[in-house]
Formats: C-alpha cells, structure tokens, sequence
C-alpha cells in the first residue's frame, strides 16, 4: 500500500499556489463589507467562447490543480453563487441570459472575466455580432486574461479572491499570562 | 465548382456536406470534395432537399438575406431578433399532439462547464417525445472578421472557430489557403500538423470519454480520463508551446519546429495513456450499472446517419466508413497505415467504443510520424495571389471543410463548415428515443460544437 501511496505522491504535479498580492490588496477594497470567506461557489457561463475556455476551466478540477482544495467549487445555480465567472464574448444573442444570471445570484456577488474574449472580445474585437467583453453587460471585478488562460493562471487568478474575502484573522490573547 | 442549372442543382444526389452563398452564387459541396453552385436569382435559390441542408440554409438567409425557395424549415438561426438591451420575444415550440404532453426548457446556460444553447424538449413523463435545439447563442460573426484579412492574419479566427478542435480548423483553413495560393507545404511542417491533430484527437477522446462515465456516476473514469488529456496537453505545451496547439498551424507550415525535448514529452504522455488504458477499458466494459446506462440509449440508426452523411465518431458508431483522412491527398496519412473502427449499433455504447479503439491508433500515428519527421523546413510564406480553395481535416469529430476566395492577397470571402452541424439534427433525433435522464449522456457522446456552428 505503501508503494501506492508513494507513487500518487509523485504524480500530484501541481504545487500549492498562491495569489498575487497587488490584486489581493485592490480586491480587498471592493470587497470590503462582503468578507464572504474562504469557500466561494461558482457560475460559470460562457456568452460566446469558442469552447476553449470551457476545457480549461474544467482542467481546474482534475487531479492535477484540484480547485476545490482552496475552497472554490462550481454550482449549477446562480442562487447558490458568489462569483459568476464569464468565458467567451459577450454575443448580442447572450446580453439577457447573462444579465439573468446576474439577477439571480445573491448579494454580495463577484464577477470574474476569464480569457481574452471576456476581457474585452479578444480577437472578436470590434465585430458587429458583439457587445464586447463581460464588461461591457456587467460590472466586473477581476480579469483573468489569456486566450485562453491555462488551468494554472485560472486557479491563481480565483485564489486571489479567495484571499480577499478572508476575514482577517482575529488575533487571539491569551486569558492570562502563560506561567 | 460546376455552375449547375437550376433542375440539376435540385437533382444532384451524393453525400451532402455544406452549402453557403456568396453575392452572386448558391454553392453545395458533396463528398469527397466535390463543389456545385448555382446562380442566385432575386436573392434565392433553390432548397435542397438533403437532410442535413437546414441549418446552412437557414445561416444563408440570416448572413447574408438569401432565401432558399421551397425549404421546409425556415426557423432563423443565428438572428435572434434581440432588442438593443438584448430583450426579444422566444420563437413558439410546437410540441407534437398527444396527451399529456408538456415542455421542459433548458438553457440557454447549461449546468455544467460548456458553451450556451437552448434545449426545448416536449416529454409525457419522463419520455421525450421531441427534442428542438435553439442555437446561434455564441455568433460571433466570425467569417465576417475573416472578410478582408491576410491569409496569415485569418488563421487566429479560424483557430478560434471550435476551440476543442483548434488544431484540425487551422489545418482545414490552411490546406484551403494553399490550395487556392497554389502552395506546396514542406513535409516537416505536414508531419507535425498531423502530429498535433491526433494529439488533439487523443486529448479530446479522453476527456469526453470521462465526462461521460462521470455523468453516469462514474467518477473515478472521469477522473482518470482527465488525468490522461491533462498529460496530453502538458506534453503539448513542451512540444509546441501551447497546450490545445492554438495558432501553431500557419497557411504555408507551421509557426513553430517542435520543441527540443517536446517528443520525449509527448512519448512519456502517450506511454503512460497505453499504460493505463486496458484497465479503464476494462471498468468500462464490466460495470453492468455503467453499460446499463450507455447499451440502447440515443440511438441513431445508420439509415439516418446516412442521411445527414454523419463523419467521425457519431458516424461511424452508426456504420458510416467515411474518414477523411482516407481521402486521395491528405498527407501525410497516405504514408502511415489506418485502421479506422466502425460499429452499427449507433447507440452512446457504441459512440465510446468508436473513440476507444481510436486512441491506441492515434497513440501509433504520433509515434510513427515523430520518429520519421522529415528533415526539411518548416514553413514557406505564402505569396499574395488569388485563387479559390477548398480544404479538409479530419478533427476528433469529423470533417471540417473550410472553402476561401482570396483575391490580391486577402480574404475575399469564406465558408466554414463543422461536423457539427450535421450532427445536432442526429442528436435530436436520439433524444427522442430516450428518457430525459439519459439526455445529458446522450448529448456528450455526441458532444456537437455550438461555437462551430454558430459562427
Ligand atoms: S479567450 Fe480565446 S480560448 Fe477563450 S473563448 Fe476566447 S478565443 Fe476561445
């Protein structure tokens, strides 16, 4: 059983990761009064990607980056959110169904624009079919760029959410003085 | 392109792939590359009759105000009709007329990690007796950015056309390209696109093999497989500096020679698949709660298969031979040996077998062609010429056919055509012999691009 153990050991490629500090700290002043701690759920909705977001978005899950270790999973309903994560353009045909799954979520909420067609349409830029990037239906608190972002710069990205919404840690005082 | 009379074009019979229109003409394309066209008189055509001409058609008059005279379905469907701030009315669902029967609506967002679309099923019970599948939700207006761009330039939007098969557009789009510039390719720049191609197939295979055991309950496949695609797409960003291979494929080569240490990555990738594959294999095939849920369910008959001239693995899990990689002309597969699988029982079993016994092939093409790359440059630039162009490449799903008009070196015009498009009708069809619960099944073991076909 050992041996098992071992080799699985081995094959965990990926190390702990840790979220850029200068976004943590512009993040903590949206997030001021939310504190919604350490564990976030996610609605992921695609508003016009060309499906390749979608693959690595769900590379994040697999054993190899294994999101939910930091506390982030998906949820099929925006009732249950706290982050509405956007792939893909935001395409004419797809302004009110985001725009609903905004409504739907409740408040506080965050919104995260993951590859360059959500940052701002990507190579799509400027095509009559388009609004633009999530931006453009929405107001959007973090970017993750990249087209598309791999699973590792997505979960870094999301980490720095996370982070932000930590309650600082209180600090504790001892009753009395330890003799 | 044969210019065909009006009688002729509604005649013509043969494997029917795509159809589009240009200011002037109404064009059909046939396997294994054969184009016809017809003039457009007041801005119409003649409708085909071919099973699977719908949604082209209905693209054509949404594109560009063409009308097919005759056709059956005139549903639009990329124009939405939204208002500015993205309000509209919904077009009506016509349920078939039988007691009991009621509609349930899903999407346009779905509940797991995937691109939009609308799913309008009429059910008495738990029996679906009709599925409707409203797409168009990811238009991006993509052939009109192609419109008037470089060949070169072109080439990240037709990489972007279906990301999952970003390698197997580019190619298409490329062999278009040089087709039409009158371009011989270098055979190093051939062997690694075919290279990247399988190691597309491989990567998507895998994956799409897990998410559907996964959505049957069988977690530890889906985990496994993901583990498997998520080996292949390391190895490919050590090979050629991107993990799903986006615009690596240029017209006239490849951006890029292959990585120093990239082969070993992808043997070691490939080595450890082999390795584990007999084993998920078994899992597959012995858990009877598991073949209990993909034996029988979302059959699509070959008869029907047919009809839409259904490729890949939705084809020929429903007994159609055809792979374009076997077509005269598509190198470097003349050169390497293919076995391709095919089965009949057109049931979500069948489609995962399909994809199984596909995998170890892939696995021995990759090897092959590495081992023997030709020792030659790896790309030539491409002249600004003019000329038309057709071109093919297998991805994991099937053909997909890019047909380019450059005129003094760009982009006068541009059709794309995914297989996807031929297989959304297949999977309404095999939604309605089954229950609802199987429709998340049944949906992935078909897994149609919306973005390849929303366009
Ligand atoms: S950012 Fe790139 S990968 Fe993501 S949806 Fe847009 S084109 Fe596709």
């Amino acid at each position: 059983m050992w041996k098992t153990v071992a080799r699985h050991l081995l094959s965990r490629a990926a190390e702990a990761r840790a979220a850029d500090p200068a976004v943590v700290k512009t993040l903590r002043e949206k997030v001021v009064a939310s504190k919604l701690g350490r564990s976030l759920a996610i609605r992921h909705v695609s508003a016009g990607s060309c499906n390749a977001c979608e693959l690595e978005l769900r590379a994040t899950q697999n054993l190899v980056y294994d999101l939910t270790q930091y506390g982030l999973s998906f949820t099929p309903s925006p009732r249950h959110a706290d982050i509405l994560l956007v792939t893909g353009v935001s395409g004419k045909n797809m302004r009110e169904a985001l725009l609903q799954a905004r409504a739907g979520m409740p408040e506080p909420a965050l919104v995260v624009a993951v590859g360059d067609c959500a940052v701002d349409g990507g190579v799509f830029k400027g095509s009559p079919a388009i609004c633009g990037g999530a931006d453009s239906v929405l107001p959007v608190d973090l970017m993750i760029p990249g087209c598309p972002p791999s699973p590792e710069r997505i979960v870094q990205g999301l980490l720095a959410l996370v982070e932000a919404n930590v309650v600082p840690a209180r600090v504790v005082k001892p009753r009395r003085e330890p003799r | 392109m044969i210019l065909l009379s009006h009688e002729d074009w509604k005649a013509k019979e043969g494997r029917f792939i795509a159809l589009w229109t240009d200011a002037r003409h109404a064009y059909a394309l046939y396997e294994p590359g054969e184009l016809v066209a017809v003039e457009l008189v007041d801005n119409a055509y003649p409708a085909l009759h071919h099973a699977g001409a719908g949604w082209f058609q209905r693209l054509a008059q949404d594109l560009n105000g063409h009308k097919a005279l005759g056709a059956a379905d005139i549903r639009p469907a990329i124009d939405h009709k939204r208002d500015t701030d993205g309000g509209g009315l919904w077009p009506e669902f016509k349920s078939p007329e039988v007691e009991g029967v009621h509609q349930v609506a899903v999407g346009p967002i779905h509940a797991g990690i995937i691109e939009p679309g609308h799913f309008r099923f009429s059910v008495v019970g738990e029996q679906v007796l009709k599925l409707e599948a409203r797409l168009g939700y990811t238009h991006k207006g993509t052939l009109g950015m192609i419109r008037g761009k470089s060949p070169r330039l072109a080439a990240r939007f037709a990489a972007r056309v279906s990301g999952d098969a970003t390698v197997a557009h580019g190619i298409a789009y490329a062999r278009a390209a040089e087709v039409a510039l009158r371009l011989e390719v270098p055979g190093r720049a051939i062997y690694l696109r075919a290279v990247m191609a399988e190691l597309e197939r491989l990567a998507n295979h895998t994956s799409d093999i897990g998410a559907i055991a996964g959505d049957a309950g069988f977690a530890f496949l889906d985990a496994r497989f993901a583990l498997a695609r998520e080996r292949i797409c390391a190895a490919a960003a050590a090979a050629f500096g991107h993990r799903l291979m986006m615009d690596v494929v240029v017209p006239g080569g490849v951006a890029g020679d292959i990585a120093t240490g990239g082969a070993v990555a992808v043997f070691e990738a490939l080595d450890a698949l082999e390795a584990e594959l007999p084993s998920l294999k078994r899992i597959f095939e012995d858990y009877a709660s598991l073949q209990d849920r993909v034996v029988g369910t979302g059959i699509v008959p070959p008869n029907l298969a047919a009809a839409y001239a259904a490729g890949g693995y939705a084809g020929r899990a429903s007994g159609q031979t055809h792979d374009s990689r076997l077509l005269p002309g598509y190198p470097p597969y003349e050169t390497f040996p293919l076995y391709v699988p095919v089965e009949r029982e057109g049931d979500v079993a069948a489609r995962i077998r399909i994809r199984l016994a596909e995998i170890p092939e892939s696995i021995r093409l990759i090897r092959d062609m590495l081992h023997s790359l030709p020792d030659t440059p790896i790309a030539i630039a491409p002249p600004t010429g003019s000329g038309e162009g057709l071109g093919v490449a297998e991805s994991f799903r099937g053909p997909v056919w890019y047909w380019l008009r450059i005129e003094g070196g760009s982009i006068a015009d541009v059709f794309i055509a995914d297989p996807s498009t031929l297989h959304w009708p297949l999977l309404e069809h095999a939604a309605a012999t089954a229950i609802l619960a199987d429709f998340p099944l049944i949906n992935k073991s078909i897994n149609g691009s919306y973005s390849g076909v929303d366009l």
